[in-house]
């Protein structure tokens, strides 16, 4: 693990972060990007002044950061950002571990760029302001080169000005409401235009039932609230009435369902068929379906169509009750290709129960992490702004047989998969988009987001407004 | 030999019975939606055999071979074709036909008009209820035939229906029948009824329409009436959740005055409990899985109680008076238990599974009773009237109730009231355990499972009145009624929020709840 000799200028970069994040403040755009270079070793080294800095600074630092330095300087750190303990952790372990099985994945073909990678896993506890500290240690603290993390939304808003201020990057594995697109972040979970407008054209075709009254039904915060205005607009746009679309909103965790599901009961016997668009938080979903069950909705009489119910959601209940109910995501466990029965075997090999399952989210990981290894080859440096420069364009492989690539707007290109729960709690693919769907930043539906474009390549800029022709235009 | 002249009778003799099998190795859904129609209209006698089969995932096809097979409930694999078993595995390609919603309701509709001369009275009512929602028109004719020889009275007036059913929507009957139709569908009077006659098509003439609006006006009626009947029983319902959760609390908040905030995880610990018993069940003798509960019933009590008087044995009889450090340090355990079981059964959910008997729902008019919102109730109310008993009847339950009066003069009486103190709580701990046993069976098994009930746990005790078992009751019925009649107009989420304003306001009024205690106990 440890060098036993370790060039004294390497021990000097310790000291030079802080300086050139001092600098950074300060300063200009344009000249911002050249002294945040400082950060690699080797555009420092090329400058005469700063080379006599630090061969002077590192052996003074060298008695006293040796051991330190050297454990530090041997790997390229990666943080992992996931909670493992409150709420959250029910979900958020599960990506933990799978981040941990890619980087000894990566280590075992030799690491990147010649190093080993190392893991830094830090817990925040599902308590969003702890979210922002514990980035902030990842970043300031063990200088990681990127940070692959959070599942909420709310946890992403409150990490956001700490990777924008430290100019860091962050991976956000899970589905979102879109309207954000960040420098700094790389989304690869599905944007609403990924799942849940392909998920309401599948219930309105044929094979769907054509739907025409529509229940949507979410857990009180920012992600259904947002998803549902861009299927209201998207519905309505479709020509669905105001009084064919009932919106209900409960808080997280809810258990008696009792009320809801007979008012949606009596909602569906209105002569029309009508679906269940679902976006109620993962936890509070099983005693929803058990009362679905126990009321007698089956789902050929109201299919549901939930964004947050995965595999290892249903893990925890039997899933009989729910034959037949939907799930949108863009990787199911039960898609047959040899790179996802690979991946599953991996998984179930490193976790060492043969029991597990795999997740979308965990998909998105995949596809973030590989994505991150090539933009650090390309760029060859973890420096956060070539990589940022570099990830634009990267292609790699998803688990469902496609390529998924990084675009401008920093989402990705995903399949979307329809699929029935089936008896195991394994979901049959019934639907998928003929190609992969790009994702959106800005929704087309709502108005105060249809003229932004996001476009981190030639526009420079996650929001810019096509109609005013500037940036940072919200309408 | 025999298996090629199986084959060859196939290929000769291609009805539509064989053609629609054909369909089904094609793995399309629109091939099957084909499939499933060609063999319903068939008359194949084994046609009702096929497509039950289809509906239960046992239909089984080879798509080298282009066969079909029907896996027998013993696992016997029988040629459809020919409906004679085969000898071994079959092909080594064999996949279940795929179904999706569309599909299923197609099977369901064709199933319908098959089985309306089952045997079987129960399959009969299905199959009518079947074709009431599918209003298919092709099984008027096995209706007209099935209803004069029908014997049960339940299952001949849902073949009415279902009758009046494909009536009000063939567009070739009479305007007279289909206003017939409409009334017998009145009669019905539930929400079934209110789509059919809701999702009348434009075509229909005014007559009709005028018919079909005057029925739904006069079903919405009846129907209002059993929605608010249908509330009540929601209330009930809820608030014997309510209840369930803080009775343990109205012992050891209520009655000792600790404010425990672990109370939440004991009630989790029961609801491990009950996943313990069931996997060690489901491992031994998956038979005995309706009485798991009965299993873990006494052991959840006993080790949420258990854990209480460590508790209280451990951390709280040194912090008796020092309500704040005591909720804190209760906190904290909260805290600890929760990752504790975290770490020991993982964060991820637990498969609590419901016995038979308390899955389901029966009707009561038009309002679904479900099993085991009921079996709560009941199971509530015991515990309730047993605590009770016990308060009132036990010489536990005496030197329990003097302790908390006079400390002092019940010591000076000679009751040990350290070893009573630890007694009640590991009785409070206990109850919550058995609360566990009851949530596990309609909430998620997770280590925040306790979370969730803590606030409202509280909520009840201090509104109905701390150191008053009734005024729990009283305490937890209200709320829940009260909760469930504000949730269809002020949704779940503001419900809730209006629910706390009004606890709030009335702690303004009364300090002590709805049945505060009276005399010297009041005063410490």
């Amino acid at each position: 693990m440890t060098q036993s000799f370790t060039p004294p200028f390497r021990l000097g970069t310790r000291l030079a972060i802080p300086s050139s994040q001092a600098a950074l403040r300060g300063l200009p755009r344009v000249e911002q990007k050249d002294i945040a270079m400082q950060t690699s070793i080797a555009a420092v080294v090329m400058r005469p002044l700063a080379r006599h800095f630090l061969v002077a600074t590192a052996g003074l630092a060298f008695t006293l950061t040796a051991t330190l330095c050297a454990n530090a300087q041997d790997t390229i750190k990666v943080g992992i950002l996931h909670s493992l303990s409150g709420t959250m952790a029910i979900s958020e372990t599960t990506l933990k571990d799978v981040m941990l099985m890619l980087i000894e994945e990566q280590n075992k073909k030799g690491g990147l760029l010649g190093k080993k990678l190392e893991a830094v896993v830090v817990d925040p506890a599902s308590n969003w302001p702890l979210f922002a500290e514990k980035a902030r240690e990842l970043i300031t603290k063990d200088k990681v080169a990127a940070v692959f993390g959070c599942w909420t939304s709310v946890s992403r808003k409150s990490v956001l000005p700490v990777f924008k201020e430290l100019n860091s990057i962050l991976f956000y594995p899970v589905q979102y409401e879109g309207e954000e697109s960040e420098r700094n972040v790389f989304y690869t979970g599905a944007a609403p235009n990924q799942q849940a407008i392909p998920a309401v054209e599948y219930l309105m075709s044929k094979d769907g039932g054509e739907a025409k009254r529509w229940v949507l039904a979410g857990t009180d915060y920012v992600y259904p609230r947002t998803t549902n205005k861009i299927l209201e607009a998207y519905l309505k746009q479709k020509g669905v009435a105001d009084s064919d679309i009932m919106i209900n909103y409960t808080p997280f965790g809810h258990s008696d369902w009792q009320t809801i599901v007979s008012d949606i009961k009596k909602f569906g016997s209105a002569g029309k068929k009508t679906a269940v668009v679902s976006t109620i938080n993962g936890d509070a979903n099983v005693p929803f379906y058990k009362e679905l069950g126990n009321q007698g909705i089956k789902a050929i009489d109201i299919p549901t169509v939930a964004f947050s119910v995965g595999e290892e959601e249903l893990a925890g209940i039997d899933t009989k009750p729910l034959l037949g109910h939907l799930a949108a995501w863009n990787y199911f466990q039960s898609i047959k290709t040899p790179i996802n029965e690979k991946f599953i075997a991996d998984w179930k090999a490193f976790i060492k129960n043969p029991k597990r399952v795999t997740n979308d989210p965990m998909e998105a990981h995949v596809i973030g992490f590989a994505m991150w290894v090539k933009a650090v080859e390309k760029a060859n440096s973890t420096d956060p702004d070539k990589v940022i420069d570099a990830l634009p364009g990267i292609e790699a492989p998803n688990l469902t047989g496609g390529t998924s690539k990084m675009l401008p707007n920093h989402h990705i290109t995903k399949p979307v998969y329809i699929g029935e729960v089936r008896g195991d709690g394994q979901f049959d693919v019934v639907w998928k988009t003929p190609a992969l769907v790009p994702g959106e930043a800005w929704s087309k539906y709502l108005p105060g987001s249809k003229d932004l474009e996001a476009d981190w390549v030639t526009l420079k800029c996650g929001n810019y407004n096509t109609v005013t022709k500037k940036c940072g235009g919200g309408a | 030999m025999r298996d090629f002249s199986d084959r060859f009778v196939a290929l000769v003799c291609a009805g539509p019975y064989e053609d629609g099998l054909g369909r089904f190795t094609a793995d399309s859904f629109d091939e099957t939606a084909e499939a499933i129609n060609g063999i319903a209209t068939s008359g194949h006698a084994l046609a009702a055999q096929v497509i039950g089969a289809l509906q239960e995932g046992r239909l089984l096809f080879s798509a080298n071979d282009k066969r079909v097979f029907i896996r027998a409930p013993s696992d016997q694999l029988i040629d459809a074709a020919t409906g004679r078993p085969i000898a071994g595995n079959g092909p080594s390609d064999l996949a279940p036909v795929r179904l999706n919603n569309r599909l299923r309701r197609t099977v369901e509709a064709a199933l319908g008009g098959l089985m309306l001369m089952a045997p079987d009275p129960g399959k009969r009512f299905e199959a009518a209820q079947a074709v009431l929602k599918s209003k298919d028109a092709n099984a008027l004719a096995a209706l007209d035939q099935a209803i004069p020889r029908e014997t049960d009275a339940r299952v001949k007036q849902a073949l009415i229906e279902a009758r009046a059913a494909v009536v009000l929507y063939l567009d070739a009957a009479s305007d007279a029948d289909k206003i017939e139709a409409i009334a017998v569908i009145r009669q019905r009077g539930d929400q079934d009824a209110l789509a059919l006659l809701g999702g009348l098509p434009a075509s229909a003439s005014p007559a009709v329409r005028k018919a079909a609006t005057d029925a739904i006006a006069s079903i919405e009626n009846s129907l209002a009436l059993w929605t608010a009947l249908q509330n009540t029983w929601y209330g009930l319902s809820l608030g014997s959740v309510l209840l369930l959760a803080a009775i343990g609390l109205a012992i050891t908040f209520g009655v000792m005055g600790v404010i425990n905030m672990a109370h939440g995880e004991m009630v989790m610990l029961g609801a491990y409990t009950t996943f313990v018993v069931q996997q060690v069940i489901r491992a031994y003798d998956p038979t005995l899985f309706d009485y798991s509960l009965a299993v873990a019933i006494p052991l959840a009590f006993v080790v949420a109680g258990l854990v209480g008087i460590l508790i209280e044995q451990g951390i709280i009889r040194f912090l008796y008076g020092r309500p704040l450090e005591t909720l804190l340090a209760t906190w904290g355990l909260s805290l600890i238990l929760q990752q504790g079981v975290r770490t020991v059964f993982g964060p991820t959910n637990k498969d609590v599974g419901n016995p038979s008997w308390m899955s389901g729902s029966f009707e009561v008019g038009q309002i679904t009773i479900t099993y085991n919102r009921l079996w709560i109730i009941v199971f509530t109310l015991l515990i309730f009237m047993g605590l009770l008993a016990l308060l009132r009847f036990t010489r536990f339950g005496l030197e329990m109730r003097a302790v908390t009066q006079n400390r002092a003069m019940a010591a000076s009486m000679g009751i040990r009231t350290s070893r009573i103190d630890a007694l009640t709580f590991g009785l409070g701990s206990g109850i919550a355990g058995l609360a566990g046993v009851a949530l596990s069976q309609i909430d998620n098994v997770s280590p925040n499972l306790g979370q969730g009930y803590i606030i409202d746990s509280f909520m009840v005790v201090v509104f109905g009145g701390v150191g008053n078992l009734w005024g729990t009751l009283v305490g937890a019925f209200t709320l829940g009624i009260a909760n469930k009649f504000l949730e269809p107009y002020a949704g779940a989420v503001l419900g809730k929020i209006a629910i706390l304003v009004l606890i709030i306001l009335f702690i303004q009024k009364r300090p002590r709840g709805l049945f505060a205690l009276k005399g010297r106990a009041v005063e410490p």
